[in-house]
């Protein structure tokens, strides 16, 4: 899972509105990086979509430090940015409702965000 | 430039990704892509231009992850694939692995976990044949297959959440066949906003088989 993902995700867990599970907070017992293309403009582009504040917190948990106000004039931020959205790979870990405290595991680098019966 | 691009673009012209890396024990568990999933990957070729202007491209019940992969290759974007099928997602995972394309995969029901207006380009091959409706809500190979009455149990709790997660300038590409009655899915999505059309037809041993796309209707 890349961070990117992460940025997309909210907690559905039964009673949890979207702004109470919104972000998932991260676990990263695994990750890999594997580095591709970076270009200022796909980038600038992706963070139009992306929530900030939710990469930085989810890019802490993989050593990531992204200042706490985006600049998307800052070329250098930029591939930062690029770095955590789409290098990062989560293996191994989980996912937390912020609001909940239930918890969605990464395994094989897939997050399983499936409710059991009992909790729809 | 745009001669390198056509000859590109050529290439993936009815292209389909390598499985090569499956088996039949994936076959039993997992949907093999047949003429419904070859119609998605025309009807996604055709649009191409606007595809690739979009930045969250997600599928919704990727089976062997062809159609995620096929995605990815020809935005050459990420695309976030979201299964039911646990035995799905890992066949996904391989399929983009096996043909280099940048897939995320997520086990998950439909877009409940997705936070809304987040997604540019929304794609999903329902389980669209009309069964009993106690073969739906499984999470094996049934699912990939029973749509219950009409066929249209699954894509009608998916439907409510499409207005929800696409982006102000997002579309929506979903394959039915004729049973599904494709008018009443237009004309659902209409009053939340949407506007839709058929965009490719093919009929398909007994199958009358379509693609719908819908964006955003622009306000008036
Ligand atoms: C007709 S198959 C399409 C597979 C592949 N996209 C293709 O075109 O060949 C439908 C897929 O939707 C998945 N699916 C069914 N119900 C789902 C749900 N509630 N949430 C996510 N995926 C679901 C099935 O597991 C299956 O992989």
């Amino acid at each position: 899972m890349r961070l990117l993902t992460h940025n997309m995700l909210v907690s559905n867990a039964k009673g949890v509105s979207e702004a109470e599970g919104y972000p998932l907070a991260l676990e990263v017992t695994e990750h890999r990086r594997e580095e591709t293309e970076f270009d200022v403009e796909t980038t600038r582009k992706t963070m139009e979509t992306v929530k900030y504040d939710a990469l930085r917190g989810a890019a802490r948990a993989v050593a990531i430090d992204l200042p706490e106000v985006y600049d998307g004039d800052d070329a250098d931020l930029l591939r930062k940015v690029h770095e955590a959205l789409c290098d990062v790979h989560v293996i191994e870990g989980c996912l937390v409702c912020p609001k909940s405290g239930r918890r969605f595991p990464i395994n094989n680098g897939i997050p399983n965000l499936l409710l059991h019966e009992d909790e729809l | 430039m745009a001669a390198q691009a056509s000859a590109e673009d050529a290439k993936l012209d009815g292209w389909v990704p390598s499985l090569d890396h499956a088996t039949f024990v994936d076959w039993n568990r997992v949907y093999e892509p047949s003429e419904d999933t070859f119609l998605l990957l025309d009807a996604l070729f055709a649009d191409r231009a606007a595809l690739r202007a979009s930045r969250a491209i997600v599928e919704i019940g990727p089976g062997s992850g062809v159609v995620a992969t096929y995605l990815a290759k020809l935005t050459r974007n990420s695309v976030l694939a979201v299964d039911i099928n646990e035995a799905a997602c890992a066949l996904t995972m391989r399929t983009a692995e096996a043909n280099g394309a940048r897939v995320d995969v997520m086990r998950g029901d439909l877009c409940g976990a997705l936070r809304s207006y987040s997604v540019d380009a929304l794609v999903f091959n329902p389980p669209y044949v009309p069964t009993d409706d106690e073969e739906v809500g499984g999470a094996g190979i049934e699912a990939s297959w029973a749509g219950g009455r009409n066929g249209r149990r699954v894509l009608d709790r998916l439907l409510p959440h499409v207005a929800r997660v696409l982006a102000p300038a997002g579309r929506f590409y979903v394959v039915c066949v004729a049973e599904n009655d494709p008018a009443s899915i237009v004309s659902y999505l209409r009053a939340r906003g949407l506007t839709g059309e058929t965009v490719l037809r093919r009929r398909a041993r007994n199958e009358a088989l379509s693609v719908l796309r819908f964006v955003r209707a622009a306000p008036s």
